[in-house]
């Protein structure tokens, strides 16, 4: 297997964008990545996205951004795991670049959600679950995170009020982030009087949909020419598996592929959490957050919240998550998620995260989930000397 | 309009049947025909009882396309006497009355409708059950 650097980076600011279609955000993030690359073609294309089909009645990604962005021609294919999408894409690009099959490959994650309204957007969302056994009693994909979020207050004695780090926190570093779609700050009196949506998650537990894409260029680390430090080794790549329907899962509070995945990749760079300089987790909600740092090791189960509390997730803390803003606040277009996560590692791996700048990043953590934790996609990505 | 795949689940939805292991005795709800405990094969149909307690709950403001008309309604997850989790609406309760560790009994209620012309889909909720 041969090792894999990212090499150019690409995004669109997370946002409602009326005016651009999918296929129009998705080549303006392929166009920057290959330009920040100095790639002219590529190999491949793989394209993260869940739901174009619903929301868009578009699928066959793979062939019209590849035509879009003119490289007709090129292999290229559509990978779907709900909102682990974005990830499962640059799974599949290390994959054939690890493996040989290509040299050069371009990852798209891409996401158009806001075309329909929101009754059809929560129907899409709600397709990351088990369709006949979870779905169907009407329930939201808010609604299965907050089932986790009142069974973990009520097994650890967490407060809400205890989770409201997680938001303010990514609403902080989002500020500063031009691509971020929130640019305000928010208080824990607005955390705990925000509206409710699935009780106990509020408005402000939750991470905004939104319209967005964002895209990496790939090749074998042997080939990569180092500008000044801008390509960035992954040093491990991990998929794992749960079961999809909450009520399947032996322990709904622990997050088994979030430990499985992790641990593999822990193996893989021969590393440990506590070398993580920076974590980009999957902050759909901030109950996500505190099942997320217990399941990958940065905290003892049930005491995962209380990371927040202690204010270890901000830039200077232990453990920095949602450095250029996460889920909550740089915004959620599901499928592009993931690649926005490994987008803003590479930055921070680069020095080229401004005033959002963790010091002295080397080791870079991002991980992505599809559903409430069925697949969880864990890169590990080393800054180059 | 989806009545075959309504249709093929009417022994789940009306009358909670699962599956029992042969090998290892796990009771199984929803069917899935390998035992997730030893995976061998389960293909023995067993009735629940439809009793159970709260294991979490959630009342629901923002809802899906086909249940607007039922909000604010409250999904909980059942742990079934029996052993596994179910999820499901609950039925004929005051949201503020629903705590964890509550004994619930299944009831057939309507899931949903599917406009004015369209299915009416019948299934399981849970109601508080007098101790």
């Amino acid at each position: 297997m041969r090792d894999v650097s990212i090499i150019g980076i690409g995004q669109t600011k997370v946002d409602e964008h009326w005016d651009r279609s999918l296929r129009h955000l998705a080549g303006d993030a392929v166009l920057a990545a290959l330009r920040d690359a100095g790639a002219e073609t590529v190999d491949a294309l793989y394209v993260g996205n869940m739901l174009s089909g619903l929301l868009t009645g578009q699928e066959h990604l793979g062939a019209l951004i590849a035509d879009f962005c003119g490289l007709r021609g090129i292999e290229a294919v559509k990978v779907e795991a709900a909102c682990g999408s974005g990830a499962a894409a640059l799974r599949q690009g290390y994959a054939a670049v690890a493996g040989g099959l290509h040299d050069l490959v371009v990852v798209c994650g891409v996401e158009k959600m806001t075309d329909t309204v929101n009754a059809e957007t929560t129907t899409g969302l709600v397709m990351a679950a088990d369709a006949d056994y979870e779905s169907i009693h009407g329930i939201t994909f808010v609604g299965i995170n907050a089932l986790l979020m009142r069974r973990y207050m009520y097994e650890y004695g967490a407060k809400h009020a205890d989770f409201a780090n997680f938001a303010i926190v990514a609403h902080q570093n989002a500020v500063t982030n031009p691509n971020a779609i929130f640019s305000s700050p928010i208080t824990a009196d607005q955390f705990s009087k925000a509206r409710m949506i699935a009780d106990p998650i509020n408005l402000l537990d939750s991470s905004g949909i939104a319209d967005g894409a964002a895209a990496v260029v790939l090749c074998p680390s042997g080939i990569a020419r180092d500008g000044g430090g801008r390509s960035v080794h992954i040093r491990a790549s991990s998929v794992a598996t749960d079961a999809v329907a909450v009520h399947d899962r032996r322990d709904p509070l622990w997050l088994s592929a979030v430990e499985v995945s992790a641990n593999k990749a822990y193996q893989q760079a021969q590393v440990g959490p506590r070398e993580i300089d920076l974590f980009e987790l999957h902050d759909a909600f901030t109950i996500m957050s505190a099942l997320s740092l217990e399941a990958a090791g940065f905290a003892e189960r049930g005491k995962g919240v209380w990371l927040a509390e202690a204010g270890e997730i901000a830039l200077a803390g232990k453990i920095p998550m949602a450095t250029m803003g996460g889920l909550k606040a740089r915004g959620h277009p599901v499928g592009a998620t993931g690649v926005y996560q490994v987008v803003e590692v590479v930055q921070q791996l680069r020095g080229q995260a401004g005033p959002n700048q963790v010091p002295n990043a080397r080791l870079g953590m991002a991980q992505n989930i599809g559903g409430s934790g069925a697949t969880v996609i864990t890169h590990i990505l080393e800054a180059s000397d | 309009m989806n009545i075959p795949r309504y249709w093929r689940l009417q022994n789940q939805r009306y009358a909670m049947v699962g599956e029992v292991c042969n090998k290892c005795g796990a009771k199984l709800f929803p069917p899935r025909d390998v035992c997730p405990e030893c995976s061998k094969p389960a293909y023995e149909p067993y009735q629940f009882s439809g009793r159970g307690t709260i294991y979490s709950y959630s009342t629901l403001y923002q809802a899906p396309a086909g249940y607007e008309e039922f909000v604010p309604y409250t999904v909980a997850l059942i742990r079934l006497e029996e052993g596994p989790l179910v999820t499901a609406q609950l039925a004929d309760i005051d949201p503020t009355e629903v705590e964890i560790g509550m004994p619930v009994e299944m009831v057939t209620r309507k899931l949903r409708e599917e406009g004015d012309d369209g299915l009416i889909v019948y299934g399981y909720k849970f109601r508080k059950k007098d101790a």
